[in-house]
């Protein structure tokens, strides 16, 4: 699982916001048990996947921001090749903790949805950190 | 844990209309994105069931979220309360744990087996008799 970033905060009202490109080239198994097998088995409907970011700032101990998402369903194959790919969210800062943050850890993680029965959340192995800049950027068009 | 009957279109292609949804509450889970919520809205009866978007949770556990149906274009702040910009813990009502595809599994079971079917119309019946004003 790789993802590469490239980011720059941009002040907005008084939050920080942060923009980040990525790519992701991913496999989508089934870990249970140290074996890796097929995601979509009898009793998988779809897979619920996204990509978040993790922080700590000054204001929050915790903070995680949904930056993109996508459905996968059965049949579909279990396989992310995405490149130069934009948040589909705005990742504004609850304050000012992107800027300078060199702790921004990006995670890829997907709920399983079954036919019928328990809905797991599971997070892929492997993850990237991304630092954010000290400065703000204020031409950047993005 | 408790059981609710989900009407919405939100959450498709997850959950349909007419699924059953098992829900547990321990107020200790933590509230993670990803997550499937159910929460009230102030002054609003009717419990939504989406998913968490954002977390900003302080070092004391205080933690404000944002949640956004998967099937809707944009986040829920258009649905909470006027000048409300965040969901608190207080607001939680549960947390989506499993499900039954409700409907579906009533309308396979009365296409296979007419007998059911027949069982069912019956039911619904007697149910507007006895309850018609």
């Amino acid at each position: 699982l790789r993802k590469n970033v490239e980011d720059f905060t941009g002040p907005r009202e008084r939050s920080d916001l942060g923009f980040i490109t990525f790519d992701i080239t991913a496999d989508i198994l089934n870990g249970k048990n140290g074996l890796q097998t097929l995601i979509f088995d009898w009793n998988v409907k779809q897979l619920f996947l996204y990509l978040s970011a993790e922080y700590s700032t000054k204001n929050n101990a915790l903070n995680q921001v949904v930056l993109w998402d996508k459905i996968m369903l059965r049949g579909d194959n279990p396989r992310l090749f995405l490149k130069d790919m934009k948040s589909k969210y705005f990742f504004f800062d609850d304050g000012n903790g992107l800027k300078g943050n060199r702790n921004v850890t990006l995670t890829l993680s997907w709920n399983v949805v079954p036919n019928a029965g328990i809905l797991p959340l599971v997070t892929g192995s492997g993850h990237v950190s991304v630092p954010f800049p000290d400065t703000y950027e204020t031409t950047k068009s993005y | 844990s408790t059981a609710l009957l989900f009407f919405s279109g939100s959450m498709e292609p997850a959950f349909h209309r007419g699924d059953l949804l098992f829900l547990t509450n321990r107020i200790e889970d933590p509230i993670r994105v990803g997550e499937i919520v159910v929460f009230r809205i102030e002054g609003r009866e009717i419990p939504i069931v989406h998913r968490v978007l954002k977390i900003h949770e302080k070092q004391n556990g205080d933690i404000k979220f944002l949640t956004k149906g998967d099937n809707n274009a944009v986040d829920d702040r258009g649905l909470y309360k006027r000048g409300q910009h965040w969901l608190e813990k207080k607001d939680v009502v549960g947390r989506a744990r499993g499900f039954v595809p409700y409907i579906g599994i009533v309308t396979i079971l009365m296409n296979d087996y007419p007998k059911f079917k027949y069982a069912v119309l019956f039911l619904l019946g007697l149910f507007v008799l006895v309850h018609r004003e």
